[in-house]
């Protein structure tokens, strides 16, 4: 303790030295640059590398994009008009990331070919391309990040936070998604061939990123909307309804009566009416003891 | 001879019988009582006619059976109010949410109630077949001409009790109040708000004010526990006492006339078969009950009008009228200040009407087409009567048409069509489907007439290939066994048209047409009926058949020593001992 008194006394002395100002500027400057560093998002790790990470992806998007979204992600259009059914590709400054990470990793985009709706498919990049892609795509201008796990996971909720969770969140779903994604999350038609996908097995980054961004035919949930903590919960609620066991039994798809009024003719009508042909093909045989005199 | 069951006597005192076993005392006990031995005596030993399609209508009855015992089960949980209540049960993802008592407790009984949800989903299985047993039953009735004098209003009480197990299922389908019901109650309220003038008034009588009010689960209910089942009920008996009052039809057979029943009696044989189709029926609805999720309410939510839900269908029985209106164009008329809809009115409650209104009538249609007035005991093939046959099937074309297009949107992403095309197809086809139907199953039917009278007359085609002296080739045929021509040939000749039935003629001789315009449009209806229709072969056409047949084998005389099926000829078996394969 006196030596670091002494030290300290030692400094002092030279607290009104030509030199001082200057020291004490530097060593803030290198205490905030070193917390910075330690603190700040991956992401933003390096300058050098977010750059190196924006040219790839860039490079990416010339080869597999460019050719609807346009050379500079300005979008294209079609030489009939410019109304919305004649775009070839939507402008993508402004998307941010997540769209880029929704659409790619689920393999949405590239599209195959154009039509009423993108399908899901097997990706065709690595992870480290679609992080290049969506890093390209974000320097277009700003839009929504690529959301964290913690944004939608539950995980670090007390039993009794959970609960209220699922809860809230099966009415959220109940009252803007089931319109179109249908009760448990089953799919629904959109018109001209277009539809609301299957939701059931979806990865929660996916879903939160697509309430983010609305892809498609699908509205957009800002967060002034539906607040980051209901996103949250919705997803939660379709994570207990995949948890839940299947109390009724096979489920026949989650459609709804459609399904259930086939397996009534098939199944039901159809086993009983072989039940009437065998019970008819049956006929009785009549043994009769001979009686003896 | 068998003397051990006469009773004992010596010629100076009277008989005494035998003590009777228990069952026997038990019997006796209650006729001396009831008068049971007089009663049953007759009905006892009612003779029922055996064919498979006899039975679909009892599909019908035991599965009301189930519906009574497990909606009494149901009733005992259930309540019927829209009283606000906040859930506490054991289902996770709604505690705490507020809804109605109805709601609650349907997911009480899914839950809490031990044994409740398998009775809900048997109850709601046994209804699905239970509407469309009566359907199958009903084809069966039509397409054997079962229908004709003098079962007409048994007809006609079958289509009632139809469109009333239709309304019994949709109150059914509102009960427990969730999202889909909820939707349902929704949908009948707009069908009602669509009848012109008085639909907001009629919507307001029945909801006890705007919709959803407070009134519509409880006057529901008590319409689907009490009123709904009491007619059924009621209906139900009155269709199986006149089943029992006409005798079962029966098909026609060696034997077997318009003037008896030929089979085997209630007791004990259809006692046993009919009793066994009952635990068949049970067990198949508890099997679906236990392994199939039906309606799984505690997904859809509690009703809230501010909500909905994409596959929102009415059960199966109810999808042909939503098809329709999922198809129909969106006309609307203004006028005067009111707004008549059509796009909801033609397809919902014009339609349905129009649709009933003729199955009720279709046996009195063909009454007086046909001019038939007689009594049929004996049923007709469904190719025996081809227009009839035709007509109905052209119908159940529009039918399934229809039931397409109330599942457009579930076709539509399992067949990765566009829900846009499928409609557009569908209005065309509703059409188009039925006339296509009639014509096709109309040729088909006269084709196979006219197959049966080449077998008739020809005899059956055995697969043997004969060759004769001179190089040619001829495939054998062989007479039909007797019974099986019988069958086949015993069926009425249809009515000679040479038109006198319209015209009549005068003092002079010339025809002075009477009926008017109604005959004249009959007489050209019975035309068209009979059109082409093969007849059966004339006994003078038969023993000329017969004859051919006949010279036909003594031309094969020389290989009829070699009977066999032909492929004993290649000169490597021994064919001594073969004979000729049987029909």
């Amino acid at each position: 303790m006196r030596l670091l008194n002494r030290s300290a006394g030692r400094l002092s002395r030279h607290r009104r030295g030509p030199l001082a100002g200057l020291a004490v500027v530097l060593l803030g400057l290198l205490l905030t640059g070193g917390l910075y560093t330690v603190f700040s998002p991956a992401q933003a790790g390096s300058a050098a590398s977010s750059e190196e990470q924006i040219a790839q992806g860039r490079q990416l998007f010339l080869v597999s994009c460019s050719f609807c979204h346009g050379q500079n992600g300005e979008g294209m259009r079609t030489q009939e008009g410019d109304g919305d059914q004649t775009q070839l590709g939507p402008s993508l400054v402004g998307v941010g990331a997540a769209a880029v990470d929704f659409q790619v990793s689920t393999g949405r985009m590239p599209m195959a070919r154009p039509g009423a709706q993108a399908p899901r498919k097997p990706e065709t990049f690595s992870e480290d391309e679609v992080a290049a892609l969506a890093a390209y795509v974000a320097s277009l201008g700003p839009g929504p990040a690529i959301p964290d796990e913690s944004d939608y996971s539950i995980d670090g909720l007390s039993d009794e936070e959970r609960q209220q969770a699922i809860t809230n969140g099966g009415q959220i779903f109940l009252t803007n998604c089931t319109a179109c994604h249908n009760f448990e999350g089953s799919g629904g038609a959109m018109p001209r061939g277009g539809y609301a996908p299957q939701i059931r097995g979806v990865e929660p980054r996916f879903i939160y990123e697509a309430l983010l961004t609305g892809p498609q035919n699908m509205p957009n949930f800002s967060n002034g909307n539906l607040s980051p903590d209901e996103k949250r919960d919705v997803i939660a609620y379709l994570g207990s309804l995949e948890d839940m066991p299947d109390y009724g039994g096979f489920g026949l798809g989650g459609l709804g009566p459609v399904p259930e009024g086939l397996a009534a003719w098939v199944l039901g009508i159809g086993s009983l009416v072989g039940a009437a042909v065998w019970i008819a093909a049956h006929t009785t045989r009549s043994t009769k003891k001979k009686v003896d005199a | 001879m068998d003397t051990t069951k006469v009773a004992k006597t010596n010629a100076t005192t009277a008989a005494t019988a035998q003590k009777p076993n228990r069952a026997g005392a038990v019997a006796g006990w209650a006729d001396e009582r009831l008068g049971l031995a007089t009663a049953m005596k007759k009905n006892l030993r009612k003779v029922f006619p055996d064919h498979w399609s006899f039975m679909l209508g009892e599909i019908a009855l035991w599965s009301f059976v189930v519906l009574l015992l497990t909606g009494v089960f149901l009733t005992l949980w259930f309540t019927p109010s829209m009283g606000e209540v906040q859930y506490n049960g054991s289902y996770d993802q709604l505690r705490g949410i507020h809804m109605s008592e109805a709601y609650a407790s349907s997911l009480r009984l899914s839950f809490d109630v031990r044994g409740g949800l398998l009775m809900r989903q048997m109850h709601h299985w046994a209804a699905m077949l239970f509407v469309a047993s009566m359907m199958v039953h009903l084809l069966r009735v039509w397409f054997t001409g079962a229908y004709r004098k003098p079962r007409e209003l048994n007809w006609v009480i079958g289509c009632l009790l139809l469109i009333l197990g239709t309304l019994e299922g949709f109150t059914g389908y509102s009960l427990p109040d969730d999202l889909l019901s909820g939707t349902g109650i929704r949908a009948a309220d707009g069908f009602v708000k669509a009848t012109p003038v008085v639909g907001t008034y009629m919507s307001f009588f029945m909801f006890g004010g705007e919709f959803p009010g407070e009134s519509i689960i409880p006057r529901l209910y008590i319409v689907h526990v009490l009123l709904i089942p009491g007619l059924l009920l009621a209906l139900i008996g009155a269709h199986m006492l006149l089943l029992v009052y006409h005798k079962h039809t029966q098909w026609p057979g060696p034997g077997r006339t318009e003037k008896n029943v030929v089979g085997f009696p209630m007791l004990p044989v259809y006692a046993a078969k009919a009793g066994g189709f009952f635990f068949i029926v049970f067990g198949v609805t508890a099997l679906m009950g236990a392994l199939l999720t039906i309606n799984p309410v505690w997904k859809y939510g509690p009703y809230d009008p501010s909500k909905v839900t994409a596959g929102s269908q009415p059960d199966w029985y109810m999808g042909w009228p939503d098809g329709a209106l999922r198809i129909m164009p969106g006309l609307e008329t203004h006028i005067w200040g009111i707004t008549i809809s059509w796009n909801v009115m033609l397809p919902i409650l014009i339609l349905p009407v129009v649709m009933f209104t003729i199955l009720l009538l279709l046996p009195f249609l063909d009454a007086w087409i046909t001019g038939d007035k007689r009594d049929h005991h004996l049923l007709e093939r469904p190719r025996n009567a081809p227009t009839r046959t035709a007509l109905m099937v052209a119908l159940m074309t529009m039918y399934g048409l229809f039931w397409i297009a109330g599942g457009n949107d579930i076709i539509a992403i399992k067949l990765h069509a566009s829900i846009n095309q499928i409609t557009y197809f569908l209005r065309v086809a509703v059409f188009v489907g039925p006339v296509i139907a009639f014509v096709v199953t109309r040729r088909w039917c006269i084709s196979l007439q006219r197959k049966d009278n080449d077998t008739l007359l020809h005899g059956y085609e055995t697969g043997i290939i004969m060759r004769s002296a001179e190089g040619g080739y001829t495939e054998r045929h062989l007479p039909l066994p007797a019974s099986r021509a019988y069958s086949m040939a015993a069926r009425d000749r249809d009515p000679v048209l040479d038109g006198h039935d319209v015209d009549e003629v005068d003092a002079n001789g010339i025809p002075a047409p009477t009926g008017g315009r109604l005959a004249a449009l009959r007489h050209r209806l019975r035309t068209v009926w009979y059109a082409d229709n093969v007849q059966k072969p004339t006994p003078a056409e038969l023993e000329e058949g017969h004859h051919h047949a006949e010279h036909e084998h003594e031309l094969q005389a020389p290989v009829e020593g070699h009977a066999a099926d032909g492929h004993q000829f290649d000169g490597h078996h021994l064919v001594e001992d073969e004979h000729l394969r049987s029909h």
